[in-house]
């Protein structure tokens, strides 16, 4: 393994994608090609669709795709949270069984963690699974799942043992999707859309085959989950967009892509689109404006600081140095600039900053960013929380009291929801 | 452009961290904002001929180290955090960068030697009573007369204006407005009709001067009536030093504050284990380090010195004038009513973020410029 470098895998890899590479094949096909030649998955094991390479050349092997124009395997979505979780943690069966079509983008997967009484608090969850006849009988409400109403499969984190302390009582299995004791509902947002789902189960099924590890070890693999939802939250970005060539893989890939995509759209709009705030100034005639001016420049300080800052960290990364606290502030930065933006977008706009659709500005895109930043401080960890986290492990400074952790979870106060 | 030091960098940067920790503590800091002139001289002889710190950014050629302004940054960045009592920043940062951009070859030759090697201290003197940071500001006159020019007129808010042994003023001819007519001239610090006043400074760690000129006798820097350009990009220069100067000092009260907060009990319990203290000690590490990444981009920017710098150095300027007061103000209330006393070192950068705050233009004041240098 050791004596692969850059220029083997590459010759390697492009001789490969001479003779195998043909846009005219369907997306399932060409992709269980990839499986089967790891090229796929370069840094994967040799026995599970990978070839055992470091995860440095895998940028060669990309390369080499995008130069002749090769699809990749299926990533966009949960399935790669789905797929590094199973390659972890799961059994030879989870793996036989799932990992290939997860490549191949025949099923798609969704996660089961967040419930409307845990939201911060992941770990008290208390969708429940029952032993009962020789299956797994779950009961109880997930919610803010992405892409439920279209998934095969959902990573679920669920309560086993309700005298054990939190942390300890939860198992995670591998839900199907598609039974009926499983019902999903569009969870509709204040800006609109419709990203997520609540999914609902009333005595759904789960094979004790699909059981990750053992009884008590969920709270350990929902970690490995979150820290590769983390990790990759980069990465989905370069798989956004397909390209309008005409070939059978690509129209294939481009609907893939927009099934996944979807809830996505708009994202863009609230980060506070600091992009957006010079042009529009201009054409508002807002920009000669003594007090705009002084507010778009306060945004663009913090945002352009901000950039600055991701900067320094990836930069210290990249050298192997101890990264210093600029790695740990990003994601607060980035409220700071959305809530900052959209207060300077609505200065900007003025009046109109009271409608929305057609009739506001940029076709509903000015309206969009006005409702949809208080999401940025909420989803994947709330200010408060990476507060408490960089007060803590950067600064040095005591744990929160906790008076949780000690006790069984069935005496702990929680949510009574509805 | 780079966004991380060299090895060399840091070696350097914690080489004069251990310096300034020993030459300026706060006990020292504190004997010398009680003196007219404001330093130590020992401590200026040391870091000018021991580190070569007066030498860092001047080029070779005269008598200087050559290197740029990241380094020059990381020794102010590091002054700041110390609060050292010395002339550097109107010497080094502002005067010989002044001589540097605005004067000719043989004046270079002739001044710069002298200020690279500590052994004169220069200012730059080119703020008037009104207090503003433009050309629009000034008013001394500059008349032709003999070998040299007359000078007439009043300049304050001169940075070490009281004890530097050459002044480099800005004047203009009569009857110009503007940025037209605007000439440097070197005038020694004991020229016939210069008259000096110490001002009483709120941070009297940083020691401020009126400079009254009747009739005195200038030497012209540099090409008459062409000094708009040079002052300018000095100023620039000078703002994106000072922004890093800032945040040392924003860093070091957001690192004492902290560590208050980590020792003091009430209630049965250290004042850190609260979440609204764990939450404000979280913020103010977000706005330092924001404010510091645009202080190290601009004086990287200074070294590329494209077009982007000067937006960038305002940029960095009010990032930081935002950052150090409002950290200041934070690291007073977490200390609480000890805060407030004059034993309690907080107040000294306090001081210090106060009058950095508005030293080469207040945040408004660099939003404003930012915006109208802005290049998308």
């Amino acid at each position: 393994m050791s004596e692969h470098t850059e220029d083997t895998v590459r010759a390697e890899v492009r001789a490969w994608l001479a003779e195998n590479w043909d846009p005219h094949l369907g997306l399932v096909e060409w992709r269980n090609k990839l499986a089967d030649s790891g090229w796929g998955m370069p840094n994967w094991p040799p026995e599970w669709h990978g070839r055992g390479l470091p995860s440095e050349l895998t940028r060669v092997v990309e390369a080499e795709f995008e130069a002749v124009g090769a699809i990749g395997v299926a990533r966009a979505g949960i399935r790669m949270l789905a797929a590094a979780t199973l390659l972890e943690h799961g059994s030879a069966m989870h793996k036989k069984k799932f990992l290939r079509r997860i490549l191949t983008g025949e099923d798609t997967w969704c996660q089961l963690f967040s419930e409307p009484g845990s939201g911060s608090d992941l770990a008290g969850a208390s969708t429940r699974a029952d032993m009962q006849n020789g299956k797994w009988i779950i009961n109880g409400q997930k919610v803010w799942t992405t892409s439920a109403h279209h998934a095969q499969w959902g990573l679920l984190l669920a309560r086993t043992d309700w005298d054990l302390p939190k942390h300890r009582g939860l198992t995670y299995f591998l839900l199907d999707m598609t039974q009926d004791a499983v019902e999903v509902q569009p969870l509709r947002q204040m800006n609109h859309h419709a990203s997520f789902n609540q999914v609902f189960f009333t005595d759904a099924v789960v094979d004790p085959d699909h059981m990750v590890e053992g009884l008590g070890d969920g709270w350990k693999i929902a970690t490995t989950t979150l820290m590769h939802e983390r990790r990759g939250a980069d990465g989905l970005r370069r798989w956004e967009m397909g390209t309008d060539r005409p070939e059978r893989a690509y129209v294939e890939e481009r609907e893939e892509l927009a099934t996944a995509m979807a809830p996505y759209k708009w994202y863009p709009q609230r980060t506070g689109r600091v992009d957006l705030v010079i042009q529009r100034a201009k054409e508002t005639g807002t920009y000669d404006d003594p007090t705009v001016r002084q507010e778009i420049a306060k945004l663009l300080i913090l945002a352009k600081s901000a950039e600055w800052t991701a900067r320094r960290a990836r930069e210290a990364q990249v050298q192997g140095r101890n990264q210093g606290p600029e790695g740990s502030i990003g994601k607060l930065a980035a409220s700071h600039v959305a809530r900052l933006g959209n207060q300077v977008h609505t200065l900007i706009t003025g009046a109109d900053a009271m409608l929305t659709g057609e009739d506001s500005p940029l076709g509903g895109v000015i309206a969009e960013i006005l409702v949809s930043t208080p999401a940025i401080s909420i989803a994947g960890g709330t200010d408060e929380i990476q507060r408490n986290i960089i007060s803590e492990r950067v600064l040095g400074m005591p744990k929160e009291p906790r008076n949780d952790t000690d006790r069984p979870f069935r005496d702990v106060p929680r949510n009574t929801i509805s | 452009m780079s966004f991380s030091f060299t090895d060399e960098q840091m070696e350097f940067r914690s080489v004069l961290r251990r310096f300034l920790a020993d030459k300026s503590p706060t006990a020292e800091v504190r004997r010398l904002m009680e003196t007219d002139d404001g330093y130590d001289c020992e401590v200026w002889r040391s870091l000018s001929q021991d580190l070569g710190l007066t030498a860092i950014h001047i080029p070779e050629d005269y008598g200087g180290q050559g290197f740029g302004f990241v380094e020059l940054a990381i020794a102010v960045e590091e002054m700041g955090r110390a609060l050292l009592c010395a002339p550097y920043f109107s010497s080094i940062v502002l005067a010989a960068t002044a001589i540097i951009n605005g004067a000719d070859e043989a004046q270079k030759r002739e001044l710069l030697p002298a200020i690279a090697a500590g052994d004169i201290r220069a200012a730059l003197a080119f703020t008037e009573e009104n207090g503003r940071w433009d050309t629009s500001g000034v008013t001394m006159t500059a008349t032709p007369s003999g070998d040299g020019h007359e000078l007439n007129g009043i300049k304050s808010f001169v940075l070490d204006g009281h004890t530097a042994e050459r002044i480099i003023v800005l004047a203009r001819q009569p009857g110009t407005a503007g940025d037209a007519g605007l000439s440097l001239f070197s005038v020694a610090a004991d020229a016939a009709g210069l008259e000096r006043r110490l001002l009483q400074s709120t941070d009297a760690t940083r020691k401020l001067a009126r400079l009254e000129f009747k009739a005195v006798t200038g030497t012209l820097l540099g090409e008459a009536g062409g000094a708009a350009a040079p002052l300018a990009k000095t100023l620039d220069q000078a703002v994106a030093c000072l922004a890093n100067e800032m945040v040392g000092g924003a860093e070091a009260l957001r690192e004492q504050a902290l560590d208050y907060a980590q020792m003091r009990m009430q209630f049965g319990r250290t004042i850190a284990s609260f979440q609204t203290m764990k939450h404000k000690s979280a913020d103010m590490l977000i706005e330092v380090e924001l404010a510091k990444s645009a202080a190290y981009y601009a004086a990287a920017a200074a070294d590329d010195d494209d077009g982007a710098f000067s937006a960038v150095a305002s940029l960095a300027k009010a990032g930081a004038s935002e950052a150090y007061m409002q950290t200041a103000i934070h690291a007073i209330q977490i200390h609480g009513g000890i805060g407030f006393t004059w034993d309690n070192d907080t107040q000294l950068w306090f001081k210090r973020a106060k009058s950095s705050q508005v030293f080469l233009g207040d945040a408004n004041y660099h939003r404003e410029l930012m915006i109208q240098r802005w290049q998308d």
